[in-house]
């Protein structure tokens, strides 16, 4: 049996008083709000902690205005899938959180979680003994790492769907440390590096998201996984554009679960600047897009076809923004 | 690791609203729902699968909607309405799903069948009309290793038409 190890509960009732509780355990206590990432690590002894620090008093509401959306952290993925505001003006992110693992996971895990699920990868997301036996892996009790030996870094891989999305959206994170809070763009929230994949402060807790929409934008999220649900990602597409007329103005593109962060596609981004999305111009941009995708042999299926399969997921969230011409947004 | 096991046990006493009874318990705060119900509360209808949150056979309703028991805290909980397969049943009474699946014979081995039957319960009083592509989207978290499934999705219709 996989149990969890013995800790303490502790029950802050504000985010202050959970960031002062964190700052003052440092890396003995950890956040939990729904615990669908955080609990089977714990019981696979992948985190060594003694105090966790319940997120319950996180509110759970979404508020709309007509070009903005605030949507607390403690919101499930499964009442931000079904949200019509956020399906309407917000498309690609009701459609990632409605693909993240399974649905009873998505009626626990939340939003501000999704946003710093751990990284992943093949060599560490196993049980202690499994790891002891293949020996232990540099992001966790080892020196090297499996995946790439000659490398000084770690490679685990950013697996998380809502956070693509919401960085093509520009979205901001509200984070409360224990002396005040901060905005934070989401681009700004993640490092190119599997251990320390996160830059907000360890004791500073994610509370909301600001996601911004204008007239004319689209976004649309493409994942793709052995299966068609529980799955982490092995690849996907986040697409968000801003159109006048049948033209892209801007947009953004950011692959998930290929690199150590949300990867943005900045080149085809460029491209696409100025240009009707037919058919040969997707091809394009989705070629380019594919190519800062640098997928290592550590999550399922081949990194091989993970790689070319990238150019595919930014063809069809391109699809799907077609498909949405004439809709709320037009 | 190697020094978990000197760590103090923190024990709490919860008020837990299961199958419509509250019952008091004293459990470690690190006990998952899972163990505190089948270790604790002896029900032992909700199974013990994968542990990990990927296989659903440990599925429960918390507040009529479904979660992973086996990655919940009861400490979490309280307030809340706690629903096993024990709670389907009224008495000697089955749940037409339980009827439905018997009659259809939706289960060989039946360890995935509790997590099943609470899932689609929820399913169907949300939607009492579920397509057969619904009633699949809302299994999409529940595991079966024996029947195809084929036969529980025959089932979860025939009792949808019968509550009806």
């Amino acid at each position: 049996m996989l149990r969890l190890p013995r800790f303490k509960y502790l029950r802050p009732k504000t985010a202050r008083e959970a960031a002062r509780m964190a700052a003052e355990l440092g890396p003995r206590a950890m956040f939990v709000a729904g615990g669908t990432d955080l609990f089977p690590k714990l019981k696979r002894r992948q985190f060594e902690i003694d105090t966790l620090i319940g997120l319950d008093f996180l509110p759970r509401a979404i508020r709309n205005g007509s070009d903005e959306c605030a949507v607390d952290a403690g919101v499930t993925l499964a009442v931000a899938a079904r949200d019509e505001h956020l399906i309407a003006r917000f498309t690609g992110y009701a459609e990632a959180a409605g693909v993240v693992s399974s649905p009873p996971l998505r009626n626990a895990g939340t939003i501000g979680g999704n946003l710093c699920v751990d990284t992943r990868c093949n060599y560490y997301d196993m049980t202690y003994e499994w790891r002891k036996a293949a020996g232990f892996c540099l992001k966790k009790d080892g020196d090297i790492c499996l995946v790439a030996p000659s490398s000084p870094r770690c490679w685990a891989v950013s697996s998380t769907d809502t956070a693509p999305m919401a960085m093509a959206l520009e979205g901001a994170v509200i984070l409360v440390g224990p002396d005040g809070e901060r905005e934070l763009p989401v681009a700004a929230l993640y490092r190119d590096d599997g251990i320390e994949y996160m830059a907000k402060q360890p004791a500073e807790v994610v509370t909301g998201l600001r996601l911004r929409s204008t007239a004319g934008s689209r976004s649309a999220y493409v994942k793709l996984r052995r299966r068609g649900s529980i799955d982490f990602p092995i690849a996907g597409a986040a697409v968000a554009a801003h159109f006048d007329g049948d033209v892209i103005v801007s947009c953004r593109i950011v692959l998930s679960a290929v690199a150590s962060y949300p990867l943005e596609a900045k080149a085809a981004e460029e491209f696409l600047k100025g240009k009707r999305l037919d058919g040969d111009t997707v091809r394009e941009a989705a070629q380019l897009a594919s190519k800062p995708a640098k997928p290592l042999d550590n999550a399922d299926l081949s990194h091989f076809w993970r790689k070319r399969m990238v150019r595919v997921v930014v063809e069809q969230a391109f699809e799907r923004l077609n498909d949405q011409r004439g809709g709320v947004d037009g | 690791m190697r020094h978990e096991v000197e760590r103090d046990v923190e024990r709490v006493v919860l008020a837990l609203d299961v199958n419509g009874e509250t019952r008091d318990v004293l459990v470690p705060v690190h006990k998952t729902l899972l163990e505190v119900l089948r270790e604790d509360m002896q029900l032992t209808g909700t199974k013990h699968g994968c542990e990990l949150g990927e296989c659903g056979t440990c599925t429960v309703l918390i507040d009529g909607k479904p979660e992973l028991s086996c990655l919940l805290l009861p400490v979490q909980l309280e307030g809340r309405a706690i629903t096993t397969v024990e709670g389907m049943s009224h008495g000697p009474e089955l749940h037409p799903l339980q009827v439905a699946f018997g009659e259809l014979g939706a289960a060989q081995c039946g360890y995935c069948t509790p997590g099943i039957l609470l899932s689609a319960k929820s399913l169907l009083e949300a939607n009492p009309r579920p397509t057969r592509d619904e009633i699949r989207d809302a299994l999409a978290g529940n595991l079966c290793r024996c029947t195809g499934y084929t036969k529980i999705l025959q089932a979860i219709e025939l009792a949808a038409g019968r509550m009806r």
